[in-house]
């Protein structure tokens, strides 16, 4: 299938040098994207985690032993795994953005996508959506609730850049040529130490097309060629090599 | 040889005009309920005899998002005491201003929980394009709500949101709509 080119590409350089991991970024997705609390957080098949933070080791014994936290939202592919094979079109990658979308009410909960998605981004819901007695009223108005049987995923707050789009609107502005920070995710918003960057990869003044560009830059499994807009940002190789699964003799891409 | 026609004919004709009045007439009256709206508010006396613009009470705010139907704050503007003779405004007075409520207004077009609907993006076309003509009524229409999807009649379908889209140019994407 051939990829769309978009006027607009949203995208997302995480560095992973300054991720902490202390999770915020998976708070505020759950709360944002009214993710119901889960029924056994220690069951991992069954928990929905849009966004979620891997921990990665160097795997060498002390002193030179070294962690890494990589934060994974959807990567909202270039050329997605996911939408190729969802038999009633339920996700899609066609609106300018570049956000693959993922309509709940269209879902029949195959979950050929997930099986098809190499990031594992795609969750499915096991248990009809409950609220602890009152907790309904947290819940956000810009996204809705996902019953039992589809599946769903980070879709880059994309509600936000419909209100973005709405401030665009009313000042006059190009809806199309949203400047930096006018448009970013709960999980960019929230970050403490300012790891994830948000912005448009097309428009050059946008500090995420810069970063990108980095020879620290990567992106995951990226010659399955999924071409992900979701990039990665470290200077130290060892993590660098854990995003692709290279050989022993083969160099790191950016050495 | 015509009489036996007319009675393989008969039962069919009997069916079918049957089958007709129960889809047109009487499934319909089975299906929706008629509501009312809880207060009933003039658009006429605003427009017409007071001579306000639409934009006075459906306003956009600063983000760009559609404030749709006035608080009760904010009738409550002109409204504080009872200005007129009409029944209808003294038991919004009562009811609602002087118990600081808000109206359960019923919204002919409200949509599903899954649509993002802008209306800045449409500003440029007339409210009356999507909207019942409610602005030159006396009364508010009729509101009929769907006994299964609990949904308001007039409420736009997905099929008239594409065909507007098609027929303009827009995206019909779904996440242009859908959230």
């Amino acid at each position: 299938m051939e990829a769309i080119e978009f006027k607009v590409k949203w995208g997302m350089v995480i560095n992973i040098d300054k991720c902490t991991g202390c999770g915020a970024c998976m708070v505020a997705c759950q709360a944002e994207n009214n993710i119901a609390p889960m029924v056994d957080g220690s069951d991992k098949r069954m928990t929905l985690t849009w966004m979620l933070v891997y921990e990665l080791s160097n795997g060498k014994p002390f002193p030179e032993h070294d962690i890494a936290y990589l934060p994974r939202p959807c990567m909202q592919c270039g050329k997605p795994s996911c939408s190729t094979v969802c038999p009633v079109i339920a996700t899609t990658k066609d609106e300018e953005g570049g956000i693959v979308s993922q309509i709940y009410p269209r879902c029949i909960g195959c979950r050929y996508c997930m099986a098809a998605c190499p990031y594992h981004s795609r969750y499915f819901n096991w248990y009809d959506p409950k609220w602890p007695a009152g907790m309904e009223k947290t819940l956000n108005i810009s996204t809705s609730v996902r019953p039992r049987g589809v599946v769903e995923k980070c879709t880059f707050c994309h509600h936000r850049f419909m209100y973005a789009k709405e401030k665009a609107r009313y000042n006059g502005e190009d809806p199309m040529d949203l400047p930096e920070d006018a448009y970013i995710p709960a999980c960019a918003e929230i970050c403490p130490t300012g790891a994830i960057v948000f912005g448009n990869l097309n428009n050059p003044e946008h500090k995420v097309a810069k970063l990108a560009k980095s020879k620290y830059a990567f992106r995951l499994l990226e010659r399955l060629g999924t071409d992900p807009q979701v990039y990665y940002y470290s200077e130290r190789e060892w993590v660098r090599r854990q995003g692709d699964n290279y050989l022993p003799h083969e160099k790191t891409k950016g050495e | 040889m015509a009489k036996g026609k007319s009675c393989v004919v008969l039962p069919f004709l009997i069916g079918f005009v049957g089958a007709l009045i129960v889809g047109w007439g009487l499934f319909p009256k089975l299906l929706y309920s008629e509501k009312a709206q809880p207060i009933r508010f003039s658009h006429k006396v605003h427009v017409e005899d007071q001579g306000m613009a639409c934009d006075e009470c459906h306003t956009f705010r600063e983000d760009g998002s559609f404030a749709g139907i006035p608080t009760t704050e904010e009738c409550a503007e002109c409204h504080a005491e009872v200005m007129g003779e009409d029944p209808a405004e003294a038991k919004f007075v009562e009811e609602y201003v002087n118990e600081d409520r808000e109206v359960p207004w019923l919204i002919y077009q409200k949509q599903p929980d899954n649509v993002f609907f802008s209306h800045i993006a449409h500003q440029d076309f007339d409210c009356t394009t999507c909207h019942p003509d409610v602005g030159n009524s006396d009364t508010p229409p009729v509101y009929y709500e769907n006994k299964i999807s609990g949904y308001s009649k007039q409420t736009m379908k997905m099929w008239q949101c594409e065909r507007c889209h098609a027929q303009n140019g827009a995206s019909n994407a779904c996440y242009v709509c859908h959230k």
